[in-house]
């Protein structure tokens, strides 16, 4: 028998397989991004079109929809290795669960927050956010979707086992991703009016920090106890 | 000592000890409720600014303080079960749920009713509220993560660690009026150093954050032995209960 892949290297191949499960339809990909574009387009339909209003609006607006779309894919992050019983191998596996979930949280985070960060500038444009937001929108939005998508895993890891954990994965993570919501509009609020952005994006970076290192914590033990039950 | 912890972990023996406490507390809780209701609500004197409106600060601000407290006691209920495995404390962590629940409803409903007639409007969206309702959302999303799970052993552990994961949030409640601008003031009660409430109005609201830690301790004592009589359903000492009560 051969020995087993060490930790970084088995968790290099968890994020290379995820990647490439994730690929492998890519219609996943695209749909947080297209549900990003419909509900940017639902704003002028219910706010008007009025250029200035909607500039008022698009920080916050921006962030919600980003919140929104990570949201409704934080159920899946687990949800299909679950459901084929590979994620009972992992939790067998000798390698810490801790990097393992922190390996398919950072796959989660390259297929539905990066993509989104990388086009954040063209919907800022769309709803005709000023230019000096813009920079300030990608930069918080690359911080505060890796803090989303580890605090969305935790509550996918306590519903995985769950028929319908789909609307009660929003009610746990919620209030956890409204700290996020906060310093991420007004990071970019505070762009837009032309004060400094670094506090907003050192709070960001701090709770990205904060949760690199708990987060995996909580998603070993709900996945524990998700697989047990 | 150890005897002690022993003990803690059999259900008959915790049952009968939370109705000897209750037998004691209830009475205690009762009349602290009264005495602290009656003296603030009719023996203080009137604030010179807000008149008599502001006497709802003998329901508010206690419930505020022992819907916080409730978060801390449900979630190291939830850290002691996760970690030393312990089935009470389980019992506990969802006993605490719905009256820390409860007690968030009454502080945002007797502070919207407070607002009116002093900030002219009956929500804003201030740090302090905000975060008082981000946290009734908690209670809500540890009671609803429990009732999802038919198996109610994991359904605790989900929620010990769910519970655990929204003690983030708590130490921001309690400092959001320092950090951000709000309506609210910052803490007029202090442990060290002067006090900028006034003692003749100081007593009576102490007198009544105590009776309210009472009230939460007397329904979760409460909450618990009904849990444990629906857990443990099955076994001897419940229908031997059940048989004498019968008669």
């Amino acid at each position: 028998m051969s020995t087993p892949p060490g930790a970084a290297a088995f968790c290099l191949r968890l994020v290379r397989r995820q990647l490439l499960l994730a690929f492998r339809r890519p219609i996943d990909i695209a749909n947080p991004l297209v549900f990003f574009a419909m509900v940017i387009a639902l704003f002028p339909l219910g706010l008007g079109p009025a250029p200035d209003q909607l500039a008022a609006f698009a920080p916050g607006v921006l962030w919600i929809i980003a919140l929104l779309s990570n949201l409704l894919t934080s159920d899946t992050v687990f949800r299909g290795d679950y459901d084929d019983g590979s994620l009972e191998q992992l939790l067998l596996a000798p390698q810490p669960l801790y990097l393992s979930g922190l390996a398919y949280i950072c796959a989660h985070w390259l297929v539905t927050g990066l993509p989104l960060v990388l086009i954040s500038p063209l919907f800022a444009v769309m709803l005709n956010l000023p230019a000096a937001g813009i920079l300030a929108l990608a930069l918080s939005l690359l911080l505060g979707t890796a803090v989303l998508s580890l605090v969305g895993a935790i509550g996918a890891a306590l519903t995985v086992g769950l028929r319908r954990g789909g609307m009660l994965i929003s009610l746990l993570i919620l209030p956890l991703y409204m700290p996020v919501l906060i310093f991420g509009s007004a990071c970019v609020q505070a762009a837009v009016t032309g004060v400094p952005t670094g506090p907003y994006l050192a709070i960001l970076g701090a709770m990205l920090s904060l949760a690199i290192a708990l987060a995996p914590l909580a998603v070993a033990a709900g996945l524990r106890i998700s697989i047990d039950a | 000592m150890w005897s002690f912890f022993h003990k803690l972990g059999s259900p008959p023996w915790l049952y009968g000890i939370a109705g000897s406490i209750l037998r004691y507390l209830l009475p205690v809780t009762v009349i602290a409720l009264v005495v602290g209701a009656v003296w603030g609500l009719l023996f203080t004197a009137p604030d010179f600014r807000q008149g008599n409106s502001y006497r709802i600060i003998y329901i508010h601000v206690p419930a505020a303080v022992v819907a916080l407290a409730g978060y801390y006691v449900m979630a190291a209920a939830g850290a002691v079960s996760l970690i030393w495995r312990m089935k009470m404390a389980d019992v506990a962590m969802k006993a605490a749920a719905p009256i820390g629940a409860a007690l968030t409803f009454v502080a945002l409903f007797t502070g919207s009713v407070w607002g009116k007639p002093t900030w002219g409007t009956w929500w804003v969206w201030d740090a302090r509220i905000t975060s008082m309702l981000v946290l009734l959302f908690l209670y809500l999303g540890v009671v609803a993560l429990y009732e999802a799970f038919d198996n109610k052993e994991a359904a605790s552990k989900a929620c010990a660690v769910l519970s655990l994961v929204g003690m983030v949030n708590i130490p921001i409640i309690y400092k959001s009026v320092d950090w951000w601008y709000s309506l609210h003031q910052p803490a007029s009660i202090k442990f060290t150093g002067e006090s900028t409430i006034d003692s003749s109005m100081l007593y009576p609201l102490l007198l009544m954050i105590t009776a309210f830690y009472c009230l939460f301790a007397c329904a979760m004592l409460m909450n618990m032995r009904a849990e444990l009589l629906e857990r443990e359903a099955k076994t001897g000492w419940v229908r031997k209960l059940a048989a004498e009560g019968a008669h």
